[in-house]
């Protein structure tokens, strides 16, 4: 069962809510579609269950048409994003629900219903609470009786708009394991909408970042880690630290740092870069270029602290983190002058308008394998 | 309880504040609800059951009750219907003239009764735009039942409505959308999760739309032509009793329009009491 989107554009009267968006589902994949508030992402999660119709562009399911079909006939499980559970019906009434609706020549008999339910409530552990109201259930509660009522249909695809939006955090991390799990359990594609970008990566066999309706990467969580395509990706997922590179003679240089190469062969004068805080190595030695910095503050986060490091030749702060345990094994405190030097980058070339040349990026190391 | 916390903390001044704005209060309801009711039925009991009996056992009277109930009979299911589909349009869709549609909806709550009359004599009595055409194909609707069910649902359309509207705006079409998405078709949908949804709402605006059809008085005058037996309803029975000097007989008459509003305030109570739950967990915000 594969999912073909291709040039879906769709429009509501202030904004473009998907503008031009193709992408391809795999059988049994774990896709999450990652975006700030307005991205488009839970429009696009509206086609797909049949809520929304794009203006322009098609669907494909296995080379068919899938937007001919209407919602009932999608075969959808999917999860709203407030549960929307029936509040007049049991739990064991809203995970039937589905099967009970079915025309009579596909409705499963009353006992295959009982038992199916019965079955996915042990599978969501509220074998005991089957006759309360959703209204006397806790939100991790009414999120598990969500997912057994959209996988009582034994759907192809499994949808499912921030799930654990409205979650503590304590029962969000537990409840992505074990859907984790489910879904290796069951195989099922199933597509799921956050703007958390660290459920994303944790959740997602693949991520699809999505900023102004369009898709800006769809990659491993690994690749969108590691290769940023865009600098919204770059900015979007996890800390980074942006700085500006600029051609100075022959070399391209930010300060006191030099990345000692150039790609672009000095087609372009400027390029913006992009630094994650776990990349930046600290007490480079004077042999190879560097920042001169201070170091202001110390945030101790648990097992990781972060350092404020205030860079002179770019009248600039920067962000370093570095496990707790090596705070004192490098005799780090505040007011401490360093050296450091990025030991990876992402870099975008400009044009003379300002505007980042995305396809032109470059993806830096550090030349020497460089110890921590 | 709470009054004992209440008469701890409250100081001498505001206690007799307090007990000050309740006699008032009750007195206010006395005079101007209890009193008048209780002599709707002294009136007509005044002379003892059997005149009582006999005053409402004449043709006229028995008339003039069914009328009113066949009127409500017709006008209340046609505004449920409406009512449903129009508090359905305003908050499942956006639309053009939305705006325009709300306002239309409580035009009846805004224009006199007496004009509402009018406008149907205007439209089909036999001066009027249909009347010549209607006289033609011998149809009655001025001076005849069709008019009193016409000025009945034009009063009355605003009740069901306005009680559905905000609850469903409140809910969200997201249930519903659930519905569809496992595969509910329209009718499954709304029999099965809109009108649960919505059944507390309706049933109150069903008990409103039907105190007001049975209890209209003023269009229903301008349309009705007094045709004793024919076309008077209740309240216009009462008012031709009484101008009659029947005082027994007008007050027998409204004493059932009394009861009948007594009656709606007890189910709806009643439905309060007995299923306050309930209701409570399917108001907004107690999902």
């Amino acid at each position: 069962m594969t999912l073909e989107l291709s040039h879906l554009n769709r429009r509501f009267a202030e904004y473009q809510a998907l503008d031009d968006v193709s992408l391809d589902i795999a059988p049994g994949e774990f896709l999450a579609l990652l975006g700030p508030s307005g991205s488009g992402k839970t429009t696009l999660l509206r086609i797909l269950a049949g809520l929304d119709y794009p203006d322009t562009g098609s669907v494909l399911k296995d080379g068919k048409d899938f937007l001919a079909t209407t919602a009932r006939e999608r075969n959808i499980g999917m999860v709203f994003q407030h549960y929307a559970l029936f509040r007049h019906l049991t739990v064991l009434e809203n995970i039937a629900f589905g099967l009970r609706v079915r025309p009579w020549r596909k409705r499963p008999s009353r006992a295959v219903i009982r038992e199916r339910v019965e079955r996915l409530l042990k599978r969501v552990q509220l074998d005991d609470h089957a006759r309360r109201y959703p209204s006397q259930l806790s939100g991790g509660q009414r999120q598990r009786v969500a997912l057994a009522r959209a996988l009582a249909v034994e759907p192809d695809i499994l949808l499912l708009d921030e799930p654990f939006g409205a979650l503590d955090a304590q029962v969000r991390v537990t409840l992505r394991r074990w859907l984790r799990e489910l879904h290796e359990e069951l195989g099922l594609t199933t597509v799921f909408v956050t703007h958390d970008q660290e459920e994303a990566l944790e959740l997602a066999d693949r991520v699809a970042v999505m900023n102004n309706g369009r898709v800006e990467q769809v990659g491993s969580p690994e690749v969108i880690y590691q290769q940023p395509a865009t600098p919204f990706v770059c900015e979007f997922i996890g800390k980074v630290n942006r700085f500006t590179v600029r051609r100075n003679g022959s070399a391209l240089a930010a300060g006191g740092w030099m990345p000692q190469d150039d790609p672009w062969q000095g087609k372009y004068t400027e390029a913006v870069a992009y630094v994650r805080p776990e990349q930046l190595r600290l007490a480079v030695p004077t042999s190879q270029p560097a920042w001169e910095t201070r170091l202001r503050h110390i945030y101790l986060a648990g097992s990781v602290a972060h350092l404020e490091l205030h860079v002179g030749s770019l009248d600039q702060t920067l962000e370093a983190d570095v496990a707790s345990e090596d705070l004192s094994r490098l005799g780090l405190h505040p007011g401490m002058e360093m050296r450091v030097a990025p030991r990876g980058a992402v870099l975008f070339p400009r044009n003379d308008q300002g505007v980042t040349i995305n396809h032109e990026r470059w993806i830096w190391h550090a030349r020497s394998p460089v110890p921590a | 309880m709470s009054r004992h916390v209440r008469s701890r903390t409250a100081s001498w001044p505001r206690r007799i504040g307090h007990v000050a704005l309740l006699l008032f209060a009750l007195a206010f309801l006395l005079a101007f609800l209890v009193a008048p009711l209780a002599t709707v039925f002294a009136e007509a009991f005044r002379e003892g059951l059997a005149p009582y009996l006999a005053a409402i056992r004449q043709p006229e009277a028995r008339s003039a009750i069914g009328l009113t109930l066949l009127v409500a009979a017709i006008a209340v299911p046609l505004n449920v219907v409406f009512g449903v589909a129009a508090a359905w349009a305003m908050t499942r869709f956006e639309f053009r003239g939305k705006t325009l549609l709300g306002a239309l909806i409580d035009l009846p709550f805004s224009v006199s009764p007496v004009i509402s009359g009018l406008v149907y004599v205007l439209l089909f009595g036999s001066h009027g735009w249909f009347g010549p055409w209607l006289d033609a194909h011998d149809v009655k609707v001025i001076y005849a039942v069709p008019g009193l069910v016409l000025a009945t649902i034009f009063i009355t359309l605003p009740f069901v409505a306005r009680e559905l509207i905000p609850l469903m705006e409140a809910q969200g079409s997201e249930e519903e959308e659930a519905a569809r998405v496992l595969g509910a078709s329209g009718w499954q949908m709304f029999f099965r999760v809109t009108l649960p949804n919505i059944r507390w709402a309706l049933l109150y605006g069903v008990l409103l739309c039907n105190a007001r059809a049975m209890g209209e008085f003023g269009a229903v005058s301008v349309v009705s032509g007094h045709i004793r037996g024919l076309t008077t309803t209740m309240p216009l029975e009462v008012e031709m009793r009484y101008n009659e000097y029947d005082y027994v007989g007008a007050f027998a008459v409204a004493s059932l329009l009394a009861l009948l509003a007594l009656l709606t305030l007890a189910v709806k109570t009643l439905l309060e009491w007995r299923y306050g739950d309930e209701i409570a967990a399917h108001a907004p915000g107690g999902h």
